[in-house]
């Protein structure tokens, strides 16, 4: 398959976690979202390593160790993904103890 | 690299002094000497003394520039710590483990002020904010505290996805995580790489606080613990500007053509929107969170000009902007009323403290003879050496202008007004000499500004 079509996978997935970001008001929600995001990223991290390697490989490069950096690169975003997840989760049950509520909407206590 | 590695074993010996020591001043002299610890390592590096022999494969370069700006900012921290940190036993029960996640900060600062790689500069950028998300919420009954955490939180890991979409496009550009240009790297595909070049630009742009992008920083400043805000707002700040401009000076000099103009339009919109909100503010806390969008857009030139003045511009910016925010905002954590009117009168009780304060506000303002006096000059003349800059410098002269008002808006009220009814509270004397200490630092620099220049390049 052609390296636009996972381009074009990836961009939308990406778009639709910013949409999601932006628009929807549970902090739960948001935070699935910017998850989203960063699989996008991590779709188009693998997607480019594969298409480096097998420019590598035409080129006469026959190691096959070219690109890998692309997929060591997505391991080290799913591990400070999962470091943010449970910073974050503890910061929203941190709120939800105080307020009985995840909705964005409350957080206004600071704007007055 | 001594730093890096000392800097992230102190994390782990703080979280076990929490367990090991009872007293809370006990757990508070040995962060001190663990920076002091750090604080000679830093120095060993710039020695050329290596403890740690490590192979990161040119992922990780400490370049002098690099070793000379951690050593300054760990001393910064040295003096932040000196001054703040008996007011950290407030905010909340786990006195060391605030300690533990400021050196896990700093051990990001060595890697963001080092990296050589985007995958360093996004480990680094990660290490410096989650352990600042914690601190920020770190009052867990403070509802105005939990707001900030949830908000910095959601913002941040955003324009964590931001900076990470940026540095995938970038890799598919150059099939390269390396931030070095070689002639092994070759930019296959343009349009990727200006794509990927302006994510990075926004992503980091948020990180600084800059406008458009600063939407979140008054709130997250206002609702922080002081004693936290006074170290986002000045040690990570200036941390991850320099990480910024390593960023786009190692990598993207050849696009500078196609960058510069958002960076104008950037710098122009921080220093207006910074100091022309600031003036409107009724707490000085959030003063000083808009102030320090208002310097962050001074900050910029060092990125707008790219040249050996900008760099010497950020060095001493980041001395005389973090020396002043410190001095102010630990006098401020120990105030009872954070608007303008808690300063009323305090220089006829407290005559010492309100004259620092004075010193660190003129500094702020910019005002000759203090430190934050050279370190505008040092930005504008640097960008004066780019052609087709004097409406930009001409801007930012008038932007400072206006933020003398409402730094001059506490000084008035710290002489000239009658105290209210509420008493201010006592300083100790070692508050007070620390101060002082910082006071003193201030006008040298203002002075002498060649003091810390004159070590950059030998």
């Amino acid at each position: 398959m052609p390296i636009l079509n996972y381009i074009i996978l990836s961009i939308a997935l990406f778009s639709i976690g910013i949409v999601g970001v932006l628009t929807r008001r549970n902090a739960i929600i948001i935070f699935m979202c910017i998850e989203l995001m960063l699989n996008a990223v991590n779709l188009l991290l693998v997607a480019f390593s594969k298409m480096h390697m097998n420019t590598a490989f035409k080129a006469g490069d026959l190691a096959g160790t070219a690109g890998t950096d692309g997929q060591i690169f997505v391991f080290f975003i799913m591990v400070v993904a999962a470091a943010e997840v449970s910073v974050g989760l503890a910061i929203i049950v941190m709120m939800y103890r105080n307020i009985h509520s995840v909705d964005v909407n409350f957080l206004n206590r600071l704007k007055q | 690299m001594n730093a890096l590695i000392i800097s992230a074993v102190l994390g782990v010996v703080m979280m076990f002094s929490g367990i090991l020591l009872k007293q809370k001043s006990a757990i508070r002299t040995v962060a001190i000497a663990g920076i002091l610890v750090l604080l000679g390592m830093s120095i060993l590096d710039l020695k050329g003394i290596q403890l740690f022999s490590i192979d990161t494969r040119e992922m990780i370069v400490f370049d002098h520039f690099a070793l000379v700006f951690n050593t300054v900012i760990f001393a910064v921290v040295l003096l932040y710590l000196l001054l703040s940190a008996p007011d950290m036993e407030k905010v909340g029960v786990n006195y060391a483990e605030y300690f533990a996640l400021i050196f896990f900060i700093l051990c990001g600062a060595a890697l963001v002020t080092s990296f050589k790689s985007l995958l360093i500069l996004f480990l680094g950028i990660e290490i410096i904010s989650i352990p600042l998300y914690i601190l920020t919420g770190s009052d867990k009954r403070n509802l105005k505290g939990n707001e900030a955490a949830l908000k910095y939180f959601l913002l941040g890991s955003f324009s964590t996805g931001l900076m990470l979409m940026g540095i995938a496009l970038l890799y598919g550009a150059r099939a390269s995580f390396s931030t070095v240009i070689s002639p092994a790297i070759i930019p296959q595909n343009m349009s990727l790489l200006y794509a990927g070049m302006i994510l990075l630009l926004f992503a980091m742009a948020f990180k600084v606080s800059a406008a458009p992008f600063h939407f979140w920083t008054p709130d997250v400043y206002d609702g922080a613990p002081t004693v936290f805000t006074s170290f986002m707002a000045t040690i990570v700040k200036v941390v991850v500007f320099f990480g910024f401009i390593r960023l786009f000076d190692d990598m993207f000099e050849p696009q500078q053509g196609q960058w510069r103009l958002w960076v104008t339009v950037i710098t122009a919109v921080t220093l207006f929107i910074g100091n022309i909100t600031a003036v409107f503010q009724q707490s000085v806390k959030r003063m000083l969170a808009y102030s320090s969008i208002a310097q962050a857009g001074f900050m910029l030139f060092a990125l707008y000009a790219m040249s050996g003045d900008g760099k010497e511009g950020l060095m001493l910016y980041t001395v005389a902007y973090s020396a002043a925010t410190i001095g102010i905002f630990a006098v401020l954590a120990r105030m009872s009323d954070y608007t303008f009117d808690g300063f009323n009168g305090l220089a006829k009780s407290q005559p010492m403290v309100a004259a620092t304060l004075t010193v660190f506000l003129l500094s702020l303002a910019g005002i000759p003879l203090t430190a934050g006096f050279m370190a505008k000059f040092y930005m504008l003349k640097a960008a004066l050496g780019t052609p087709g800059s004097l409406w930009l410098v001409i801007f930012a002269v008038i932007m400072a202008a206006v933020s003398v008002y409402y730094y001059f808006r506490v000084i008035q009220a710290m002489y000239f007004k009658e105290p209210g009814d509420t008493p201010h509270p006592a300083f100790p004397s070692f508050f007070k000499g620390m101060l002082l200490v910082l006071a003193f630092l201030v006008i040298l620099l203002g002075v002498y500004p060649e003091l810390l220049l004159g070590r950059l390049y030998f």
